[in-house]
Order: structure tokens, then sequence, then C-alpha cells
């Protein structure tokens, strides 16, 4: 409808070229309110969450492995996936247009969306002009990344997840902690509590009793809410795994069949995708259906595949709409090193491995987007000295790279992120500093012999002892609060081989 | 074979023990080991730091320390993954493209310990005698970035004396991390915790690994909570020899000093 914001350079002003708009603040849900290692030391002092996570992603990561290594040919499926990923996003403004093309010609209207901001308007209209006051929603990332809810709540309209695990989330006024799982953070008993508090099924004096924790009892209860809110839905909001540019079709991947009541029963249906999930051809999907459940499941097949392509009188919604999202995307892909980070099929595979993640959980990453890929894509979405603190939550031992399923070297992006956020300070860091002081030390072999001759001397300190002293000042301090260091030697390796090799 | 010992400037400053280890071992299968005394650092601090312009002239100067060697070999396999993947990448993005070229041509001369006496040299036996329990931890690096399988398991299997015993989860990281340890010192203990609890579980006497520094993080943790178990490098381990155990060895690699 409107015009593409993704005409190269775009944003001008005269002569000088201002940057990519990245996501903007104070709308949505890409910023913490608290740096990442303040936000995990509150997250891993809880005992049952680390106990939640550490079973979740366990039994996931079991599950993952299992079906991937019954793929005789995994790596080259992988890297087919990564290349499809690259060839598009090289093309990303013409395979846009072209799907544009193809669901207006199958009775879609397709909106441009430079931001948040922008989409939460769109989408609230649209749904204001259907007269309806109550939305059911399919599981969306990209939604929840706008903070879409929150823009229809203060529209006076109520916005109903109905993916299992999101409705808990919502139910529990709590946010959701991980792609796939978003509930992963609950465990039953917790689910119960939630549930035996707030469904209006169970309230009230003509409420059966006695909710236990049994599973099928739970997903029972949900599913007597949600039935309700289905056959009375007008308007459903979803967002998209992929669409394919040559035939104009939407499709989301999904377990449970609740996403498909809302895209098969409303009236009028609204999708929000992130630009980077077009793919150009039909048969593109034959890759990715299979990389997605192995990868995030551990399932072999998705269990519910919906695929649509405009309109079908007579057959589900008579309205639909596809609103592109941009937000910071463009921004992404014009970072040579960091715009693989848009490849992501969002499967969470590199959440369940890794081992930062599994202690902290979702929140401490303060974004929709937690574990390692929300690491980059978090900051290059708003801007790196808006998430700061997400491109150092790593250990970088790679787990992530390994189990990706389109190899994304997510390592290798964190690396460049730290770096790209060392560059951008203007003042020099009290870091940046002694970081530069030990450069030039190491980059001299003189300075370096007279710099390793000094902190030999910190075995003054341990008087003897074999390691040095517990309480040492900052930035030691952070080291030796929770480990011994040990006590140096009066004397280096290279320094004590020459002088015996000295002939 | 002349092989020039990369000290790595973590184990030359703080673990001196690990590289007279590993000098001993090749002397003792018969190279001839060379240490360039003007080596310092790989530069890998500063590249995941974030100082990848920073780290060009220490990429520079490590290069220069080592130019002409026949074989390089250092008893790290973080150092060794960052020459192989950082150091030409930095250099290339500062645009010292002569520099970036050394770098990767000097690269594919660096070998990890382990990598170097299976591949390249062909031995697994390397007459070693340890009689201690120990367990095995794969550090990220030389797991993920250099692949280097199941050699130093392969060369562990074949010590006198020694017992092997699986870790469970051995694959999970151990929190070091670099400067991720103290940027994200709780997150990092917590992940040293279950390491610990996964080291102490197996009743070793010793936990080893090919990287000085995840040893000294997990060797630091186990001192700390006075657990008995102690830390000793995998090179020290292969150059201990039944001649040189003394009465009052206890868990002590007997390395000729």
């Amino acid at each position: 409808m409107s015009a593409s914001p993704l005409a190269p350079g775009a944003p001008r002003s005269g002569t000088t070229f201002l940057g990519l708009p990245t996501a903007p603040p104070g709308v949505g849900h890409l910023r913490g309110d608290r740096p990442f290692p303040d936000a995990a030391r509150t997250a891993l002092r809880d005992g049952q969450l680390r106990a939640n996570l550490g079973r979740a992603t366990t039994t996931i990561r079991g599950k993952r492995a299992a079906v991937v290594s019954e793929v005789p040919h995994w790596e080259q499926l992988r890297q087919a996936g990564k290349a499809l990923k690259a060839a598009t996003m090289a093309r990303l403004d013409e395979h846009l247009e072209e799907l544009e093309r193809q669901v207006t010609a199958r009775g879609g209207t397709v909106h441009w969306a430079r931001d948040a901001a922008e989409a939460n308007r769109i989408v609230t209209e649209l749904v204001r002009a259907t007269g309806s006051s109550e939305v059911v929603k399919v599981k969306s990332m990209a939604t929840q990344e706008i903070g879409l809810n929150e823009a229809l709540e203060a529209a006076g309209i109520e916005a109903v997840e109905t993916d299992l695990a999101e409705l808990i989330v919502q139910l529990g006024q709590d946010s959701p902690s991980h792609i796939l799982v978003p509930a992963i953070h609950k465990n039953r008993s917790e689910i119960r509590e939630i549930f035996s508090r707030t469904l209006p099924h169970l309230q009230g004096p003509g409420a059966s009793p006695g909710l236990t924790d049994d599973p099928r009892q739970l997903a029972m209860a949900a599913r007597a809410h949600l039935r309700e809110r289905f056959l009375r839905a007008r308007v459903a909001v979803s967002g998209a795994n992929f669409a394919v540019a040559e035939t104009g079709t939407l499709s989301v991947v999904e377990s449970e069949g609740n996403g498909r009541m809302c895209l098969t029963l409303p009236q009028t249906l609204i999708t929000v995708m992130g630009i980077e999930k077009v793919v150009p051809r039909w048969a593109d999907l034959g890759v990715f259906l299979q990389l997605l459940p192995r990868s995030s499941t551990g399932e072999r097949m998705n269990p519910y595949t919906s695929t649509w392509a405009g309109v079908t009188p007579g057959d589900g919604p008579q309205e639909f709409h596809l609103v592109l999202l941009d937000n910071g995307r463009t921004a992404v892909l014009a970072d040579e090193v960091g715009r693989e980070a848009l490849h992501c099929i969002r499967c969470s595979a590199c959440l369940n491995v890794c081992p930062v993640y599994e202690r902290t959980g979702g929140h401490a990453y303060g974004s929709v987007y937690p574990g390692p890929i929300g690491a980059v894509l978090s900051p290059q979405l708003t801007g790196v000295e808006d998430n700061a603190s997400l491109p150092y939550a790593s250990s970088l031992c790679g787990a992530c790279y390994d189990v990706c399923p389109v190899a994304i070297d997510i390592p290798s992006i964190l690396v460049h992120l730290r770096a790209e956020h060392v560059e951008a300070q203007e003042k020099p860091t009290a870091e940046a500093v002694a970081f530069r002081g030990l450069a030039r030390v190491m980059s001299s072999p003189r300075l370096w012999h007279l710099a390793q001759r000094a902190a030999g001397l910190g075995r003054l300190l341990a008087r003897g002892r074999p390691t040095l002293p517990a309480a040492l000042p900052p930035p030691a301090s952070a080291w030796t609060r929770t480990r011994d260091l040990p006590t140096p030697p009066g004397r280096t390796f290279v320094q004590q081989w020459n002088e015996e090799h000295r002939s | 074979m002349r092989v020039a010992l990369f000290a790595t400037c973590l184990v030359d400053t703080m673990v001196p023990q690990v590289a007279r280890a590993t000098a001993t071992l090749l002397q003792r299968l018969g190279h001839e080991v060379v240490v360039p005394p003007s080596q310092a650092c790989c530069g890998q601090m500063h590249v995941n730091t974030g100082y990848r312009r920073e780290a060009v002239p220490i990429v520079a100067n490590h290069v220069r320390a080592f130019a002409g060697a026949e074989a390089v070999v250092a008893p790290s396999g973080s150092c060794v993954a960052s020459i192989h993947h950082q150091q030409a990448m930095v250099a290339r993005r500062a645009g010292e493209h002569a520099l970036a070229d050394d770098a990767e041509a000097l690269a594919a001369r660096t070998y990890e310990l382990s990598q170097f006496l299976v591949d390249v040299l062909g031995v697994t036996d390397v007459g070693a005698y340890y009689p201690h329990r120990v367990t095995y931890h794969p550090t990220c690096h030389s797991l993920r970035m250099l692949k280097v399988g199941d050699r130093p398991l392969q060369l562990l299997r074949a010590v006198r004396g020694l017992d092997l015993v699986e870790l469970p989860g051995a694959e999970s990281c151990c929190g070091f991390g670099g400067t991720f340890a103290v940027k994200n010192a709780d997150t990092s203990t917590a992940m040293l915790t279950d390491k610990m609890a996964a080291v102490l579980s197996t009743h070793a006497e010793v936990c080893t690994a090919g990287d000085a520094s995840c040893l000294m993080h997990i060797g630091g943790g186990l001192s700390r909570l006075r657990s008995g178990t102690r830390t000793v490098h995998l090179a020290e381990i292969l150059a201990s020899t039944e001649e040189n155990v003394s009465p009052t060895q206890t868990t002590a690699p007997a390395v000729p000093a």
C-alpha cells in the first residue's frame, strides 16, 4: 500500500547519511531495564527456575540430538538452509515486492510498517474497522516484539493468546522467557495455580473444584477456555514462519492446532511478519520444514503446518491483511557480519543448548529474543548501545553455532558486536585504557617481560601459600570472590628457558 | 623435527610448569624444541573483549616471533583456535593484508598439543606414567573450533597407571569464557558450580584438560571449596614418567624441573 521503506540508503537528510533506523525505544519488548549481569544475578538465586530450566532444556536437547542424528545429510541440509537465506537476503527488496504482488493478486492487502509503532497503529486501525473489540492470537514473536497486545489494550481491544504456553504467560501477567516454549520457566504446579486463579470457568460458586497438575487436566482446562473464544472471535492476529514470494503463500508452523483455529475460523485475519521471513520459492519450504521441527521441538515432522494465500471465497477468513515489519531489520541487513542473524528461523535450538540461558533463563536478557540468538539480534535491532551488555552474555562456548539449523556463526557475531560497542565509545573507558595499555605491552617483547616480572611480584601477597588471598581489590575480586588464583611464579617459562639455553 | 613452542601468555606468566612439561615431552619424543624469546600473546583476549583493532600489533608481534618456524605447538586449544580463526581476520579488517597473509600461513603450521602428537607425530603412547584416577574435560574451543575429538582421550588411555573416568555432561562449558569470567562473574560461577559437581561425582583425584585457562577456573573453584581434587594440564600428565616419581609425589606431575 504505502511506499517501501527498504530502498537502499533510504533515510538521507540532504547529503548526510544518518544510518538506517533501528527499532525505536518506548514501544515493544526489545530492551531490558537492567544490564544482563544484574538481571542474571537475581535469576541465578531462583532455585525453582534453575530446576525447571535444567530439566526442560536437558530433555529437549536430548530429543533434538536424537532426531537430528537420524538424518544422514543433516550438514548438507543445514548448508542448503544457510545458502537459501543468504541468497534471499541479498535480494530482499525484490522478493518482498514480489510477495506484495502475489498476495495482492490473491485478494490480500499488504501494509509496510517501518517500525513497531507504525505496525501497532496499522493493526489497531484494521481491528477497529471490523468493529470487534476482541482478537484471538496465534503464537507470534513479531507481535511480542512490537508490544501489540499492549497497543490493542490501550485502544480498548482485548487480545487473547491461544497458544497454550502464551496463554499461561498472559494469564500469569508474566512475559515469555523462551522463543518456542514461552512458559519454560514455569512447572506444572505453578501452571495449575495460575489456571485455578484466573480461568473464568474455574471461578465462582458453580465452578468444579480440584484442578490438579496432571498435564491432561491442565490442557482440558485451557481447551474449555479457548474453544469458546475461537468460536466467537471475528478477528485473528498471527505471525508467520515463512512467506513464499512466488505464490504469495503465508505459513504458520505450530504443534497444538490452536493456531489453525485462529487462521480458519474468524472473518478477518491480520498477519504481522518480519521482512526477513520471506523465501523466494515454494520449493524452499522443503528445506526449512525439514530443518525447523527437528531443531525446535525435536519432532521429525511438524504437527500443524498451515499455509494460505490471500482469500478464498466461502472458505476461511474473507479479509486478509499482511503487515510487513522492518523495526530495525534493514539496519541489521546493512552490517555485513551481523546480517546473518536475520537468517534465524526461530527454532530456539540455540537457547536449549546454551549454558548461560540454562542458568539465567530468558527474562535476564530483557528482550523477547533471549539466549544466543537474542544476544546477537536484540542489540542489532535496537542499536548496540541500547543493549550493550547482551553481546557479553556468552562464554563463547560455540554450542549455539553447532546446533543452528541454518549455521549462523553466533559466536563470531557476538565478538563483532562487542567490538562495535567498544568502538562506539566516544570517551575512553577505564577498561579501554587498560586494554590499550596491555596491547602496547603485549606487542613489545621488552615491555612484556617487564610486565610479567611485575605480575610475578603478586606472589608476595601469597606469603608462601599456593594461592593468592581471596580478598583482592577490583577487578581481581570479581574472580577471587568465588575462585582461588594461583600464586604467580618467580620466573616465567620463556625467561627460564632462555637463561638455560643461552649459548 | 624442530618444534617452536608457543607457551601462551597465561601459561608463561601464571603456570610455567605447563610449558615446561610440553617442552620436556616433545624432547623425550626426540624432537628439538625452540622457544622464541620475543613471543607474548596471540591476541585472543583483546579480540574477544571487543578490542580487535588493538589486537593487530599483538598479532604482528606473534607473527614476527615465530617467523620461519617449521611447526608451532601450544598447550592450549583456545589460543590455537584464535590463531586459526581470528588472527588473519582482525589483520585483514584493519587493512593489514600482508600481516593477514603471514598470519594465515603461520596458522597452517600451528598445532594444539594433542593434535600435534596424534596427527603430525602419529603417537598416542608417549611413554607416560601417572597412577591416578583422572577425568577429562573437553574445553569448548578444542572441542568445537579445533575439533580435537577423542585425541586427548587416546593419549590419556595410553598412560600407564592412569584410571580414566568419564565426566558426566563433559561437553558443557565450565563457565570460564575469558573476560566473561569477570564481566558475568555470577553466571560464570553458576556454570562452574555445575561443572565442579560433575567432576566431584566421578571421585577423580584429578581433572585434566588441554587449556590452562579453563583449568585455572575449575581448579580455582575446587581449591576454594577444599575439595582435594586438583586440576592438572594434559601436557603435565603426558610428561610425567615413572623415573621421576619421588616418594612424596601424590598427584603432582612427575616432570623433571
